[in-house]
């Protein structure tokens, strides 16, 4: 027996969209349970006041700042590092056993469970490299942690450049690296910091890596080598330890809050970019 | 023609891995006029034009033997760059590729590379390259608007105008009416008589009465090999060989 391909149609239409709807409700459901109960607890002086009495009271200013140092060391380390990777293996070498072999270890790298990678910042930089709990340990790991994610969108992202674009280029004079700087990049810019938020999103939302690198100081760092706690960290500790699950809330809301608004102004900076090139 | 030849090939072989595409081309090609090359598809006149500016250098496995001399120079020497030759062998692609950019900065593409940084000469080589090229009246109000938004025809010739902004001595034109409307086509062809006065232009063609319209010389390619190399008048109204005269009008092809 067939059924008529009109139905099967529509059954595929509504399943699917039934997968979607499903998806998008859980998002809202935890984005809103989040603020619903975060929010009432967050002001300004919760973020930017220092916390008393173990963040049993007062605000959430260090973490702040620890989680802002810190995912700015990750990324100002992972980006140059990944991007000149990917940059690498699809402009400057041919398709080989070697970079096959690179990309399989990306792959493998981007699977890992980050609280190895937080076991091996503990062995390496906190003791081996004696950098100490710091923000600097800390953002190292982050680095390595985010790094495979950053080669394979920016690597997809140099791969999605029409090859046409590079022909035009060589064929008015340009060199290799002209073309990549002039061309290429450019047009694969938005997939790139695609890449980089990716890497954003994970380093800010990082816990189990960056206990055992940056420490759970919740003095406010002074320096890069400084032990910092961020929010996650923060969360992490107000709700495993119960000193206060309104300000584990809170501190839940700011991170949400945070991430939504990293990614609207990247998003919406690239959207101008884009824009205006094309 | 009694000037020194432009380009000079001699016993050019070109190959895509073990399969030989050209099959040992000699051909003189004089300065200041321009050269059709006709040919059914997978005669090797595109490898031909892209082993004159070494575009094929960039396709794994591409190898070429014997000579090509750009003024006496051989450009495949070791010593010899490739950058400098694409600088002075422009190319026109099939389909037109204007880059992400502004009508402005694809015309300027070439010259920046050539180090001119000045506003002003910038200016000049864009209107004056623009004209050549049949397209200022229509571009001159939006020189910053993307490149993007022009239609194929217009990109065609701003393709062209970003070639001659660099300077070149020789330009390369692979069938670069094939995706464009009569209009647009007549345009091209246009500016083409009027620029062999300065350049010396090679036409890959697949529309053979295109060749026939502008080329001063036409040349035959037919399974990488040049068949016949002549006058365009003589080519087309008494072939030497009767394959050539076979594919002008239409028996195969």
């Amino acid at each position: 027996m067939r059924i008529p391909p009109k139905h099967t149609q529509r059954a595929a239409v509504l399943v699917m969209g039934l997968a979607t709807l499903f998806t998008l409700a859980i998002l809202v459901f935890i984005i809103l349970f989040v603020l619903e109960k975060g929010l009432p607890v967050v002001s300004l002086k919760f973020l930017f006041t220092n916390p008393q009495d173990m963040g049993k009271s007062g605000g959430i200013l260090p973490t702040l700042v620890g989680t802002i140092l810190l995912t700015l060391v990750a990324v100002a380390i992972a980006t140059p590092l990944g991007v000149g990777t990917a940059i690498y293996l699809t402009e400057y070498t041919r398709e080989s056993r070697i970079t096959r072999i690179i990309r399989f270890g990306a792959d493998c790298l981007a699977g890992i469970p980050s609280i190895i990678f937080g076991l091996f910042g503990f062995i390496f930089f906190v003791t081996i490299l004696k950098m100490g709990w710091s923000i600097m340990s800390g953002g190292l790991t982050l680095a390595f942690m985010i790094l495979p994610t950053i080669i394979r969108t920016a690597e997809e992202a140099i791969k999605a450049v029409p090859n046409s674009y590079r022909e035009v280029s060589f064929s008015l004079g340009a060199t290799r690296w002209e073309t990549v700087q002039k061309v290429v990049l450019p047009s694969a810019l938005p997939g790139i910091v695609t890449g980089i938020m990716l890497g954003v999103g994970r380093s800010i939302g990082e816990t189990a890596a960056v206990i055992f690198t940056a420490g759970s100081s919740l003095r406010m760092p002074a320096s890069l080598m400084d032990s910092a706690r961020t929010m996650s960290v923060h969360f992490y500790i107000l709700a495993r330890e119960g000193i206060s699950t309104e300000n584990a809330y809170g501190t839940a809301a700011i991170l949400v809050i945070t991430i939504l608004f990293i990614n609207l102004t990247a998003y919406s900076l690239m959207n101008r970019f884009v824009a205006k090139n094309n | 023609m009694s000037s020194e030849p432009k380009i000079s090939v001699s016993e050019l072989k070109a190959y895509y891995g073990r399969e030989q595409i050209l099959m040992s081309v000699s051909m003189e090609i004089p300065p200041r006029m321009i050269l059709g090359i006709i040919g059914p598809a997978g005669s090797g006149k595109t490898t031909f034009l892209r082993c004159l500016n070494r575009l094929n250098d960039l396709v794994p496995g591409f190898r070429t033997e014997g000579r090509i001399q750009l003024d006496g120079q051989d450009i495949y020497h070791p010593g010899f760059e490739a950058v400098g030759l694409r600088k002075r062998v422009g190319m026109l692609f099939a389909l037109p590729v204007p880059l992400p950019k502004s009508i402005y900065e694809n015309v300027v593409y070439g010259p920046r590379l050539s180090g001119i940084g000045d506003r002003n000469r910038l200016d000049q080589l864009v209107e004056a390259s623009l004209k050549s090229a049949f397209i200022w009246d229509e571009v001159k109000d939006r020189l910053h608007s993307p490149a993007m938004r022009l239609s194929g025809g217009q990109q065609q010739r701003l393709c062209l105008a970003r070639i001659l902004a660099m300077e070149p001595e020789v330009i390369l034109l692979d069938e670069p009416c094939s995706g464009l409307d009569p209009i647009s086509t007549a345009k091209i062809e246009e500016a083409l008589t009027i620029l062999k006065e300065r350049y010396t232009i090679i036409l890959v063609t697949n529309n053979t009465k295109q060749a026939a319209r502008v080329a001063d010389q036409t040349a035959f390619f037919l399974m990488g090999s040049l068949i016949e190399h002549g006058p365009t008048q003589e080519l087309f109204t008494v072939p030497r060989d009767s394959r050539t005269g076979d594919y002008i009008t239409g028996r195969f092809g």
